[in-house]
């Protein structure tokens, strides 16, 4: 049958009738380009992983010269602010009970007498870890400011009391982002969560709509395919999609001053997968829903798993094994390791590669899916 | 486009020609093996109380749906083998406006003809402006449109690759008196040109401009033919009364053996059944000199209700 055949006018007669909604229909078009926008300031500025100035509350029963050194040291690293003075353990409890304070500094009274006779006095740091993602960096530095800080003070026959240098010489290098800046790793991630965001809720309303107004019967009266619907309604949005990916990178570059040592070009390429992949999910999701509001319910269930499965949000790698095999899946998951592959580490094609497959995967049984429903949509 | 297929008889008189067409949705049987043939050229009429299967039958002629049972052809293609054939060569119109509200009239003509793949996109979408009277509001988006130029342009559209049979699924709902009438004068010149037209519709009016009639009630087809054929497939008596107190004679003749219909148009009142002999014999009995019986010819409304009651009589 020749009418079944795919044809290039009625593609063309699709994509430009979307193009003309798309002009007409200024608030979703603004959206568009002002989520991404919003979302990159708002995000890009809040996110911290390495909070400082937390709230601390001290309760000093020695006010020796070692221990104002101590409380010194703590404040000038940075993670430390003191806020409270607490006379009693009950009252720093409360503190922290209240949330007022994120942690207390103990330091018993006879804390100097005990460090010269070096009987190794404790120091008690108790901490607020209902977040532990909000105390771990603070506890850390902790450790290397009290192996070291009273070494000034600690001179000549108190220099045995020093901390002795441990058996290995222990080197870090952090690669690619050494001064663990946030924003290296939340801006470039940032782009696969709004893109997701935005092009899966687009097109899963795209096809709903059609249906809704009933002008879907009108369409399926016509000689043209499912294939050439879904794909004329695809386009037009990669486009948008493009748009998107440009302010992001500009904003990145300009306000967050993220590095991009990689092909810019290369990104934009493989851009086009991930882009087609989500619009691809959702006229998926638009041929299962009902109404318009389902649509959006399914879109909103497939973003909550691409934030908190992807390592967009916690590291993948902590994940048990089942839930990374679920982020594995998503979209998202592959396309943050490009991107953040592709602009800090400056990986190339051949460095990228095992994460194209699954895009290409998922957007060949998203597509597959849709367009086999999609011929159901009367019957 | 291509030639028929050599299985294919465009030369048939028949545009439509289907039997046995069934279509269930789960355990519901909403249209139910029927059989018609509607003649090239013919206006043929589709009436049928709400829910009766009217929409679901079209569906299945234009290739929208495919028939659980039945066979037949449609411009001389099977109804269940060659659909995308079938959408090429037919108009259907939706009940519901079906066109891109944010689209201008002119847009949504020519977004139809690029997916007919029109030769002459350009001056087919001009002429079908012109011949509907479209050309001055042809930069207005269709949601701006009120219901009479909404049909318009529902029109223009389902013509625009000339089909050779137009499917119209209630197009006068809500229209205008005065549009209606455009609109059917419109119709009548279509099929004076060749085309055949499928119409479904409440207006009885309406139902007599048609060439043939079908009549559908839960899924089955009642009665079909011409207006006289419909007419006289139920032999319904029909008794019209003038005078005072109406109302009165009305109450106290519902419900007696034989009066099935009883309905008051203005200062007179109809009284039908299909038994004459029981009707007249009830009638004896309410006579009063004060008014004027008189015997006349029962009209379609009168025949479809007849129709329908005991249809549901059968089904219920």
């Amino acid at each position: 049958m020749s009418a079944s055949r795919f044809t290039l006018h009625r593609l063309w007669a699709i994509v430009l009738k979307e193009f003309i909604q798309m002009k007409r229909d200024r608030v979703t078009f603004g959206m568009m380009v002002g989520i991404p926008l919003m979302q990159l300031m708002l995000f890009g500025f809040a996110i911290n992983s390495d909070p400082k100035h937390l709230p601390t509350a001290l309760r000093a029963a020695d006010q020796g010269p070692f221990a104002r050194t101590l409380v010194a040291a703590l404040s000038t690293s940075g993670y430390f602010t003191l806020t409270h003075e607490a006379a009693t353990e009950a009252e720093a409890h409360r503190l922290l009970q209240l949330g007022e304070v994120q942690f207390v500094i103990n330091i018993p009274e006879d804390f100097s007498r005990r460090l010269l006779r070096g009987e190794r006095p404790s120091l008690l740091i108790e901490a607020d870890a209902t977040d532990p993602s909000a105390t771990g960096p603070a506890l850390n530095a902790v450790r290397a400011i009290a192996d070291h800080v009273l070494d000034r003070d600690l001179t000549g026959p108190l220099a045995r009391l020093r901390a002795k240098a441990g058996p290995i010489d222990l080197q870090l290098h952090a690669h690619y982002n050494p001064e663990n800046i946030t924003q290296y790793n939340v801006v470039p991630g940032l782009m696969g969560v709004v893109l997701t965001m935005t092009m899966v809720i687009i097109t899963a309303l795209a096809i709903t709509r059609e249906r809704e107004r009933g002008t879907m019967e009108n369409l399926l009266s016509t000689p043209v395919r499912p294939f050439e619907v879904m794909l004329g309604k695809i386009l037009p949005y990669i486009v948008v999609g493009y748009i998107q990916v440009t302010l992001i990178l500009v904003a990145a570059h300009f306000v967050f001053h993220v590095p991009m040592i990689g092909s810019l070009l290369l990104l934009y390429a493989v851009s086009l997968l991930f882009i087609a992949a989500n619009l691809a999910m959702g006229i998926t999701f638009s041929t299962l829903a009902k109404n318009q509001l389902q649509a959006v319910q399914m879109a909103f269930f497939f973003f909550l798993p691409s934030i908190l499965l992807s390592g967009f949000m916690f590291p993948f790698r902590g994940m048990p094994e089942w839930a990374q095999w679920v982020g594995s899946i998503l979209p998202n998951t592959h396309y943050l390791r490009i991107v953040r592959g592709i602009l800090l580490k400056g990986n190339g094609l051949t460095e990228i590669a095992p994460h194209l497959w699954p895009l290409l995967a998922f957007l060949v049984v998203a597509m597959a899916i849709g367009v086999k429903r999609y011929r159901q949509t009367l019957d | 486009m291509s030639d028929p297929p050599a299985a294919a008889s465009p030369g048939s008189d028949f545009a439509i020609d289907v039997t046995g067409v069934t279509k269930r949705f789960g355990s519901k049987t909403v249209v139910n093996a029927i059989d018609l043939r509607v003649r090239r050229g013919e206006i043929y009429g589709f009436l049928g109380p709400n829910g009766s299967g009217k929409t679901t039958f079209i569906r299945m002629l234009c290739g929208l749906l495919t028939p659980d049972a039945g066979t037949g052809t449609c411009l001389g293609y099977d109804v269940r083998a060659q659909q995308s054939d079938i959408k090429r060569h037919v108009g259907y119109m939706t009940q519901k406006f079906s066109y891109y509200e944010d689209l201008s009239i002119r847009e949504n003509l020519d977004f139809i003809a690029r997916l007919y793949n029109l030769p002459d996109r350009r001056s087919a979408v001009q002429c079908s402006l012109e011949r509907l009277g479209l050309a001055n509001r042809s930069h207005q988006l269709a949601g701006q449109l009120s219901g009479g130029w909404k049909q318009r342009l529902s029109l223009a559209a389902c013509l625009i690759h000339s089909p050779q049979l137009l499917l119209l699924d209630e197009p006068t709902a809500g229209v205008d008196p005065k549009a209606r009438r455009e609109f059917w004068d419109e119709i009548h010149r279509l099929a004076a040109e060749g085309l055949t037209v499928l119409i479904t519709t409440h207006y009885m009016d309406e139902a007599e401009r048609c060439h043939r009639l079908a009549y559908l009630a839960y899924g089955k087809l009642l009665t079909h033919g011409t207006l006289d054929d419909v007419l006289a497939s139920v032999r319904l008596t029909t008794w019209s009364v003038t005078g005072p107190d109406l109302l009165e004679l009305a109450k106290k003749i519902r419900g007696l053996p034989g009066i099935e219909q009883v309905v008051a148009f203005g200062t007179t009142l109809h009284v039908s059944g299909r038994d004459a002999a029981a009707l007249e014999a009830s009638l004896t009995c309410v006579r009063d000199p004060r008014h004027e019986w008189k015997k006349i010819r029962s009209g379609l409304e009168d025949v479809f209700i007849s129709l329908m009651d005991s249809a549901k009589d059968n089904f219920a």
